[in-house]
């Protein structure tokens, strides 16, 4: 019973983070329909622009503000350079640039930071677990989903409340209607890649503190996927609720199918679970209800 | 209609889609400062089209002006992107009430207000709307998608307002709405070129509506005017009458058998 809830609060933690990351794919995808499949990538970099600057000796929070920084710069660039004169063009040759991009970042990050992993040192987090009557957690898990707990919040009453955040959202609803009020959609792309880059920096910096930093949190990183499949591409409650669903079916899998299929059952899991949810319900949960070949 | 208080000038303008479907084929037209203009015309006849020229639109559809040029208060604007024109004092109403349906009404008001900066210019822009709508002052909260069709043109005009337009280019308002509800939006906008002072491009299929309103009107056929003049006299012409506004000579309703013959009585066509 103890094992149990254990492995359900560890899966809701770190599903914290994967609806993080999985909101900034999600916003990408809604404001301008670009299927951005090298978000594992993008993970990856402001996981390792943090780990950098942390073992700099720059204390933890000052360097996750940095990559912050870094992340909302990476991302404008990003949708400048590569995505910005693909507007208008076929969905198929935007999606096979966004593969091209994250073949180039990942070679680009075994070019500066090498193959080896690198964990955050001294660790940022106490190593003593914290325990709920029965429940035990490391105390990385707990930090970890508080952090995408309130990043989600903070991202949310943008979105609600702000100039921008309203305008991201009416371009994803009607870009013409948008474009015919004065709202520039070359802003709203660049500033879907910026806060998509942000999100995703701080959910690979939070995963390379659980499990230390190689190129493997590119992989975790691509579970946005199944994660916004399950949620409905274009829903941000769904995102959430998806990231949740699947940080908990990864964490039961591990716990309780490793010992008979050694290895990768926590890597596939998510996967197979995603083709057999898409037979019964192929909009996710929250998707809008419109045809989507993806 | 040739003096030089016009606010829009359009010159001759020609439209291509992805460069080789040719849909607006030389157009001429002129808004007064401060004057309702009614742009009519059938399905396909390209009025649409000349909103999005006007507005900078088309070339989001893959659209271009291939040849004349559109001046706004003097200055070209055919070359610029949409939200230039949109910050100039342009706005459009698309047609279809595209309401953003998933934001609430007010919302969809802050959205029209995206290039205001400031919070109490804001404030003072939902108060002229809701004072010209006091419905939607009422259904502020609730979700755009789900409030009624007149309600969502009213959003889609009070959105429109919310840029502080100096000229609004309406594309069918009435479109699918109860005669009641059209009385009403057409009172308003009439108010608010009176009132506000905003000069207004407005293009209808139904003729009827569209001559009361505006004292001004052309014709549009396949990408061409074919008339222009002041409304009284148009709703004299026996064509217009005949094809635009369902009348014969005497007055009375036609029999489908004299509709038949609508293509061949069409002369001023090359």
């Amino acid at each position: 019973m103890d094992l149990i809830l254990m492995t359900l609060a560890t899966g809701i933690m770190v599903g914290g983070i994967y609806a993080l990351v999985a909101l900034g794919w999600v916003l990408i995808y809604k404001c301008s329909g670009v299927l951005n499949l090298a978000m594992g990538e993008m993970t990856l970099i402001g996981a390792y622009v943090s780990l950098s600057f942390y073992s700099m000796g720059i204390p933890f929070l000052a360097s996750l503000l940095i990559m912050l920084v870094i992340g909302f710069i990476l991302g404008i660039l990003v949708e400048r350079i590569f995505l910005d004169r693909l507007i208008g063009e076929p969905v198929l040759t935007v999606i096979m640039v966004t593969v091209g991009l994250s073949f180039f970042f990942k070679g680009t990050l075994e070019f500066i930071w090498g193959t080896d992993t690198r964990v955050f040192s001294p660790p940022v987090f106490s190593i003593e677990p914290i325990r709920f009557g029965p429940i035990i957690i490391g105390s990385v898990y707990l930090w970890s989903f508080m952090a995408a707990i309130i990043l989600l919040v903070v991202f949310v009453c943008f979105f609600k409340y702000t100039r921008w955040g309203l305008a991201m959202q009416a371009t994803a609803d009607d870009e013409m209607a948008a474009l015919s009020l004065g709202v520039s959609a070359r802003y709203v792309y660049a500033a879907a890649w910026a806060i998509a880059f942000m999100a995703a920096g701080v959910g690979g910096t939070l995963l390379g503190n659980i499990n230390g930093l190689n190129i493997s949190v590119a992989y975790l990183g691509l579970l946005v996927l199944p994660v916004v499949v399950l949620g409905g591409l274009n829903s941000v409650p769904g995102a959430i609720l998806g990231g949740v669903i699947i940080g908990v079916l990864q964490n039961f899998c591990g716990a309780y199918l490793d010992q008979f299929f050694p290895g990768g059952v926590k890597e596939i899991a998510p996967f197979a679970f995603m083709a057999v949810f898409l037979l019964w319900k192929p909009y996710g949960i929250w998707g809008w209800e419109r045809i989507e070949r993806v | 209609m040739q003096d030089d208080n016009s606010i829009l000038k359009i010159n001759n303008v020609e439209v291509k889609y992805h460069e080789v479907i040719l849909v607006i084929k030389g157009v001429s037209i002129e808004v007064p400062d401060g004057g309702i203009v009614a742009l009519l015309g059938a399905n396909g006849a390209g009025k649409s089209t000349i909103l999005k020229a006007i507005s900078g639109l088309l070339k989001h559809e893959d659209g271009q002006v291939t040849d004349g040029s559109i001046q706004f208060m003097g200055q070209r604007i055919d070359r610029m992107p949409p939200e230039k024109i949109a910050k100039l004092g342009i706005v459009q109403v698309i047609e279809g009430r595209r309401v953003f349906e998933h934001l609430t009404v007010e919302q969809n008001l802050k959205v029209g207000a995206h290039m205001r900066k400031f919070g109490r210019s804001i404030k003072e822009g939902l108060e002229m709307v809701y004072h010209y709508f006091p419905r939607l002052y009422q259904k502020r909260n609730e979700t755009a998608g789900f409030i009624s069709g007149g309600e969502q043109q009213m959003t889609v005009v009070g959105r429109a307002l919310m840029t502080s337009p100096k000229l609004i280019l309406l594309d069918e308002p009435s479109m699918g709405l109860a005669p009641l509800l059209i009385h009403e939006i057409f009172n308003i906008i009439t108010r608010l070129n009176a009132e506000e002072k905003i000069s207004i491009l407005l293009v209808e299929q139904n003729a009827k509506l569209a001559l009361n309103v505006a004292p001004y009107a052309y014709v549009l056929e396949s990408g061409r005017i074919v008339m222009n003049d002041s409304a009284e006299k148009l709703r004299e012409n026996p064509d217009i009458k005949d094809f635009y506004l369902g009348m014969t000579d005497l007055g009375g309703r036609k029999s489908f058998r004299d509709v038949k013959h609508y293509k061949r009585r069409k002369r001023w066509l090359t």
